[in-house]
């Protein structure tokens, strides 16, 4: 019976995001303010129904209902509770539904924040949303239904992805997926400014906090997947150029780009039509991402059922919105002209040049995602492309966009002095190549690819040291407590996350270069020596889960003869689907991990063990950390909020003045 | 409008022309590298007399497909009505390889079981589940621990393998066989291998 109603609250959710497309358009058309305010319940009802819907299937899977295809095929009566909550995403159906019930939830946020907007943007802006979540509930209804029925019920599920059963999974995809529905909303801003040929300062103002919130979201999902895939996966990697993870990393490049040139539209009116593409981009990206990742046009760890049918309707969907968008912005761009103009020694030109790069960046991952699906279909043979593709085209169109993204916020709006801004950091500059070659030669492990890291990660720490001084500087006169007082959220933002962008390569960097790993054949009492660090080996005993046999292995970490503790990784073997998992075990530090994984037992009771020592890989983390504390102070900005509350009396105040 | 603001949108356009095109392409075929190769030579017990073992020579000079399959396997259940009235018509001669049947099922705990017991077990389940659904196959043998499917480069159950009348792998079908797989590729290609002797 739940299951039931969960299936008719879609329905019902349905038909709410038909009427939220629709009714406001017309209203915005006729300027009838009646049909405009349909908008805002039809949005919240919709909520409100996927939210039901989304508990109802999520109780199936509580309960262990097994004449629930979905709980039958991704579920199992031991899993823990908090398995058996998430594996309702672990899944495509259920995934589908995460989806759209982000974006409802975005919906919701956009019609409680957005108070202040005028009533016709709005009404648009609500529109466009109700088109996008229509497609899906409808994708979700017609192709992936997750309420099917199991008949007869059979008596045990098949238990979801071992893989998935960990706490990295729980938060992965909802914050995945936050992220990259909430590029629809950057989407439908831009395609209401379309509308109505308002692509202004304040339609960007309006864009700004929304586009950084997705784009933290976006980057926190990214971090910990990556996370996830380090410790979970046992190989030690982080990152593998998995179409799955570029599906994801494509949008984050290009929104990345548009947080950048939504703060130039806001602050100098420049680069508008550059901008919409840009968000009409980012969100197509995220649309195709999800195309790649559930058409199974593309094999990966991801893979998932293929099923034709579903692949056809999401293209479908794909050339719908992408397709009218792109169209509408061919017939309105041309009227964009225009807007601040700038010298070429500007702020506007680095950020443009950036934004350029991180374009160029973002369609050669495209490139080399598709580009084994391009030959085949030119009937060219079957290929894979790897990370040394990705790595060759990558570090060299990231490394002027590190170096830009500290010179430009030295440079002044509108016009400056080359020599000048030259001048302000050549020191740094030096510096930091010395730096970079002294380090590497420190840790002895001088390669191009090093010095370049570590110079490049030097020159962040660097300009970011002298670009905070120079702004507490600007004041003189004023005390020190009133000089960072003046600095705003979003400066702070900015700060943080291009700080974060140094840490991140020290990180990488120095695990790329100084990484060790070796595997060897360990009996108990028997010891094992890398990169300085002690392993004894103190055998293996059973350590049985709720819904897994396991092996666990005890090994004693030290270092010179002083304990730092037992690492105990795992094999297990989850009964339901007879899949084997190893289970690292870590020891974390700031400076360096200690990684283990146990492997096969040998016939002689002797068991293969891989020991791993990372040095800095925390630091990937950490830079990944401050870019999204970075968003979160800019998106906090106070002048947001301010604005808000003027332009919400003065909207109250044109409404009163035209009703009366 | 100018021409040069229709150009995402045509770029887009192309890109979806490939997406189309990858739809009907399969990733999942994934080219076995045993194809054409002479396949792996084994030497298993028979679900029916476990005295006796089975191996590829007894079919030597036949075109003869070898089918892996569990008790376990939910997507084997489906596939079975379909291999007994290929048995019915006389088709083509099956062997099963009876996979992993009681290791290979989650809700057993098979670890530390003893081998005796494990095949005790194999073989009456296997038993069973022929009675209950029909016998499709000439005979079928039991790879208890899973080492011929690995030599055979098994990765999902069900699976079937065509060979021919040298003991060659000549095609792989993976998952279950659809009465349209069988009718309009795997067929073919048994008449085609008859032929040519």
């Amino acid at each position: 019976m739940i299951p039931e109603l969960g299936h008719f609250a879609l329905i019902l959710a349905l038909v709410l995001s038909l009427v939220q497309a629709v009714v406001p358009l017309v209203g915005a058309h006729r300027n009838s303010s009646a049909l405009m305010g349909v908008g805002r319940p039809a949005a919240q009802g919709q909520f409100f129904f996927i939210l039901f819907s989304y508990v109802c299937l999520t109780w199936a899977f509580i309960q262990s209902d097994f004449s629930v295809q979905l709980a039958a095929s991704n579920s199992h009566s031991a899993t823990p509770l908090m398995y058996k909550i998430t594996g309702v995403w672990g899944n495509h159906e259920g995934s589908l539904l995460l989806w759209a019930m982000s974006l409802s939830l975005w919906t919701v946020a956009v019609t409680v924040f957005s108070r202040h907007l005028p009533d016709a943007f709005l009404a648009r802006v609500l529109g466009v949303l109700g088109w996008v979540s229509a497609g899906f509930i409808s994708f979700t209804l017609v192709t992936s239904n997750p309420f099917d029925r199991l008949l007869p019920a059979v008596a045990e599920g098949r238990d979801l992805n071992p893989l998935l059963q960990d706490p990295g999974m729980i938060i992965h995809p909802p914050l995945l997926y936050m992220g990259y529905v909430g590029f629809s909303v950057a989407f439908a801003f831009a395609i209401a400014a379309l509308m109505s040929g308002r692509l202004d300062a304040a339609w960007a103002r309006w864009s700004r906090p929304w586009t950084t919130v997705a784009w933290v979201f976006l980057t926190a999902g990214i971090a910990v997947g990556s996370g996830w895939a380090y410790y979970e996966l046992g190989w030690g990697g982080w990152w593998f150029w998995d179409p799955v993870e570029n599906a994801s990393f494509m949008p984050w490049l290009l929104g990345t780009a548009l947080i950048h040139s939504l703060a130039v539209t806001e602050k100098r009116g420049a680069f508008r039509s550059w901008t919409v593409l840009l968000a009409i981009g980012a969100f197509s990206l995220s649309l195709l991402g999800t195309f790649l990742v559930r058409s199974g046009v593309l094999t990966s760890v991801h893979a998932f059922a293929t099923d034709p049918k579903r692949g056809l309707y999401i293209l479908a969907l794909l050339v719908i919105v992408i397709g009218c968008s792109l169209f509408l912005y061919a017939m309105r761009a041309p009227r964009l002209a225009g807007g601040g103009s700038f010298g070429f020694v500007s702020r506007e030109t680095a950020l443009l040049g950036n934004n350029v790069l991180l374009t160029v960046a973002s369609a050669s991952v495209l490139l080399g995602t598709l580009y084994p699906l391009f030959l085949d279909a030119l009937n060219l043979g079957k290929i894979s492309v790897g990370p040394p593709y990705f790595e060759a085209v990558f570090v060299p169109l990231m490394t002027p966009v590190v170096v830009l993204m500290m010179f430009g916020p030295f440079l002044r709006w509108k016009d400056d002095d080359l020599a000048a801004a030259v001048r302000k950091v050549a020191p740094a500059f030096i510096a930091s190549v010395l730096i970079g070659f002294g380090t590497a030669w420190a840790v002895d492990h001088v390669t191009w690819r090093t010095v370049l890291g570590l110079a490049l990660s030097a020159w962040v720490v660097l300009a970011s040291i002298q670009l905070l001084v120079v702004r507490l500087k600007e004041r003189a006169g004023a005390s020190a407590g009133s000089r960072l007082r003046s600095i705003t959220a979003s400066w702070w933002g900015m700060w943080l996350a291009h700080f974060g962008v140094g840490i991140f390569i020290i990180g990488v960097t120095l695990v790329g270069s100084l990484d060790q790993n070796i595997d060897v054949k360990m009996k108990e009492g028997q010891r094992a020596e890398l990169a300085g660090y002690t392993f004894l080996f103190r055998g293996a005993l059973d350590a049985d889960g709720p819904n897994y046999d396991a092996a666990r292995g005890i090994i004693e970490l030290s270092r010179d003869g002083r304990a730092l503790g037992t690492l105990t990784p795992e094999k297990r073997v989850y009964r339901a689907q007879g899949m084997p998992m190893t289970e690292a075990s870590l020891d974390i530090g700031v400076f360096r991990d200690v990684y283990v994984t146990l492997g096969e037992q040998l016939p002689d009771g002797a068991w293969i063990v891989s020991l791993y020592y990372k040095p800095f890989i925390s630091w990937i983390w950490m830079g990944c950390l401050l870019m999204g504390l970075g968003g979160v102070f800019a998106a906090s900005d106070r002048r947001y909020r301010r604005l808000a509350a003027r332009e919400a009396t003065a909207g109250a105040g044109q409404r009163a003045a035209a009703s009366a | 409008m100018k021409a040069k603001f229709l150009v995402p949108l045509l770029l887009f356009f192309g890109l979806a022309g490939f997406l189309a095109f990858g739809l009907t392409l399969n990733p999942r075929e994934v080219p076995s590298p045993l194809i054409d190769k002479p396949a792996p030579d084994f030497s298993l017990a028979r679900l029916d007399q476990p005295e006796q073992t089975f191996s590829l020579k007894e079919m030597q000079g036949e075109v003869w497909l070898l089918n892996v399959w569990a008790s376990w396997c939910v997507a084997c259940r489906e596939e079975h009505p379909v291999l007994v009235r290929m048995a019915q018509q006389k088709l083509v001669p099956i062997v099963g390889l009876n996979y992993k049947e009681v290791r290979g099922d989650g809700a057993i705990n098979a670890r530390g079981m003893a081998l005796e017991t494990e095949t005790g077990m194999a073989i009456e389940r296997a038993r069973t589940w022929l009675k209950d659904l029909g016998n499709p196959y000439v005979l079928s043998v039991l790879d208890i621990d899973g080492r011929v499917g690995i030599d055979f480069g098994v990765y999902g159950v069900p699976e079937t393998f065509l060979i021919d009348r040298q003991g060659r792998i000549r095609y792989k079908h993976i998952g279950p066989i659809t009465p349209d797989a069988l009718q309009n590729v795997l067929m073919p290609k048994v008449e085609e291998l008859r032929r040519a002797g």
